[in-house]
């Protein structure tokens, strides 16, 4: 497998601040990481994993209504929600867990927010027989619970973290501080682009298998590379996963659109880059844009979807940020609840409230568009198994209805 | 430098130093203020005030509970800093900072790193700042004379402390266990014999922190270890039993020497 000379720092961003007990874990790591690079064995099980048991290739599908509805621009639809689990995290997890194998670790650890990347670990670990301990925000069980529940069936712990804001952030702090207790068993199952070398480059790497899918597609399709592509951006790994493969590319516009919130003027969202309100810090074991108070607490974030609600940001995509290969967008959960509405209705398919992010950045710059500009968005991950929140997010009375019937129901 | 010398001089009449601490602001300045007196006058030689950190990764559940409770109380740096001024001029003994690196950062490291000349603090302790990425604050803290204090573990090998010991100065940190603060520590022989391999290969003074909790532990690192460092049970002895409590507890470590 060809890789890309890789150093954990972008521009000023990266490195690997932690405490002194975790560099032997994270040297050990790095050292796997490049191992594999010439481990013709791993990349085998690896695309065998993804085919045949997450589903890869996943679709490009052409989103024909709604590319007739806005009359601009030809839409179509990189389709992650068809993954195995329903998002792209297993991309990632399964090359950890293959890495995970060949450095004889028994224990996989990982925190998560909407409980994805967790129920992606969860499955993962239950496929390889590790046992697995999943991280999660207490605020964010509540919000998820469904999810928490897969992970439990799976066989996966649940631990409810209660320190700190109790969401994404705490989360990984608290299983940096396990890692740092059991690492000699444990592997830490990072989820996204970010946290100390090498994890923001091994994410990236293994989820960029969507890029380089994206490429063939849409080169059988149209016969040329696309204009733009949209991801959302949390953390950042389907961003980098989509983007990776463009890069060096420079007529693909590369989109990454960040959870807006309640908007610019008010501190309830997410959004480190477009709204230029994350400051250079160092926090969680790497140097990025956190959002940050001026003595550099890190502050509460919000968005309407619990994946994107993160304080920090890819150190990649912070720098492509900087050096403009990569343009940042937020979009608020007013526009990502109207994009919702029309991509069910318009397509017959259902968007995780993350994704739908990119759905609504591309669709705000939708009357710039050239009509021969393709458009692609890259569909994280699908949305029915966000049932609750999606149904308190549009405010659905009917759902409401039901949920306190059957709340009833169990009261009695 | 200072602090070498200080430990020098302190270890002329004792068998091993004693270093406590407090997180500023937790659960209130008063009761800070009332604990370093109780540490004072009991002879403590060295106190480590932590600054709160929103994600403090190197500390336990009791500490990250106690760095949170602060910043909600709405503590900040400068009150902090101020707090460690008034502090200083108050009691003749050794006073480190001990943060995260993010403060730091955001205050300016080299201007951190003076306004702790400043306020006559010796030493700091930044578990995040990894010396092989941390080059400002390691630098600064030397044209400054200030003790940037490296911490070691059973994990790191010969070259890893000869490196640690050359970015660092004053003392060496040593952690004598995996995980994070506020977990028991047996102090069995296998890690009394690292400790005394840290000493060997770093050349320096080495301070044992993590699982401290009682006299006997502090007996066993006499010999072995030069400084013996309390955390988080004298948080728990305040919590628990009230800072009244405390003068019994810090004499009984205080009377191994």
């Amino acid at each position: 497998m060809k890789r890309e000379k890789y150093t954990g720092y972008f521009g000023e961003y990266g490195g690997r601040y932690v405490p002194e007990i975790l560099i032997p874990a994270l040297d050990e790591l790095n050292a796997m990481f490049i191992k594999i690079a010439e481990d013709n064995e791993f990349y085998n099980d690896y695309y065998s994993l993804l085919t045949n048991f997450s589903g890869r290739p996943t679709p490009l599908t052409y989103a024909k209504n709604l590319t007739e509805y806005f009359g601009k621009g030809k839409i179509y639809i990189k389709r992650e929600d068809l993954n195995h689990s329903g998002a792209h995290k297993i991309n990632n997890v399964l090359g950890q867990g293959l890495v995970m194998k060949r450095l004889g670790k028994t224990r996989a650890i990982a925190e998560t927010g909407a409980g994805q990347h967790g129920v992606a670990t969860a499955i993962m670990a239950a496929k390889m027989g590790f046992k697995a301990t999943i991280y999660m925000g207490e605020e964010d069980v509540k919000r998820q619970y469904s999810n928490v529940f897969w992970m439990k069936q799976l066989g996966a712990e649940v631990i409810p973290v209660e320190t700190g804001a109790a969401t994404l952030k705490d989360a990984i702090n608290e299983a940096l501080r396990d890692w740092a207790t059991n690492f000699d068993t444990t592997h830490y199952v990072l989820g996204t682009a970010c946290g100390p070398k090498p994890f923001p480059e091994m994410v990236t790497h293994f989820q960029s298998v969507i890029g380089r899918e994206i490429k063939e597609q849409i080169m059988t399709l149209e016969g040329k590379a696309p204009d733009r592509i949209y991801a959302c951006l949390g953390g950042g790994s389907n961003a980098m996963g989509a983007f990776n493969e463009f890069l060096e590319d420079k007529n693909v516009g590369l989109i990454a659109v960040e959870a807006g919130g309640k908007g610019s003027n008010t501190d309830l969202h997410a959004s480190r880059i477009a709204y230029g309100k994350g400051r250079v810090g160092v926090s969680q074991g790497y140097k990025t844009l956190f959002l940050q108070d001026d003595d550099g607490q890190m502050k509460d974030t919000w968005s309407i979807s619990a994946g994107l609600d993160y304080v920090g940001v890819s150190p990649i995509v912070a720098h492509l940020s900087d050096i403009n290969r990569v343009r940042a967008l937020a979009a608020t959960d007013n526009e990502v609840i109207d994009a919702f509405k029309l991509v069910v209705s318009k397509e017959g398919i259902i968007p995780a409230l993350e994704s739908t992010h990119a759905f609504a950045g591309l669709f705000s710059e939708i009357k710039n568009t050239k009509s021969e500009d393709i458009l692609i968005v890259n569909m994280s991950g699908r949305g029915d198994k966000d049932i609750f929140n999606v149904g308190e997010a549009l405010e659905d009375s009917d759902w409401k209805k039901f949920v306190i019937e059957r709340g009833e129901q169990y009261a009695d | 430098m200072q602090i070498e010398k200080y430990i020098a001089e302190r270890k002329k009449t004792k068998e091993i130093l004693i270093m406590t601490h407090q997180i500023i602001g937790y659960p209130d300045f008063e009761t800070n203020e009332k604990a370093i007196d109780c540490f004072y006058k009991n002879g403590v030689d060295m106190i480590e005030l932590q600054i709160p950190f929103s994600d403090p990764v190197a500390d336990g559940p009791a500490f990250a509970k106690s760095n949170q409770a602060a910043l909600e109380k709405g503590v900040k740096v400068k009150q902090c800093l101020d707090f460690i001024e008034k502090i200083s001029g108050k009691y003749p003994i050794t006073f480190l900072i001990m943060t995260y690196y993010n403060i730091l950062y955001q205050y300016g490291v080299p201007q951190f790193v003076k306004k702790c000349k400043e306020i006559n603090v010796k030493g700091i302790i930044v578990p995040d700042a990894a010396i092989d990425e941390a080059h400002e604050y390691y630098e600064g803290c030397s044209n400054e004379g200030i003790s940037a204090i490296t911490i070691a573990s059973p994990y790191s090998d010969k070259s890893r402390i000869e490196k640690l010991s050359i970015a660092g100065d004053g003392f060496i940190y040593y952690v004598p266990r995996k995980g994070v603060t506020g977990c028991k520590t047996d102090f069995n022989l296998d890690v009394l014999d690292k400790i005394s391999l840290v000493k060997e290969y770093s050349g320096k003074n080495v301070a044992v922190g993590f699982g401290i909790q009682n006299q006997d532990d502090v007996k066993r690192l006499v010999g072995v270890a030069d400084i013996a460092i309390i955390g988080s049970k004298i948080q728990k002895v305040i919590e628990d039993e009230g800072i009244e409590a405390l003068d019994n507890f810090i004499k009984s470590i205080c009377s191994v020497n």
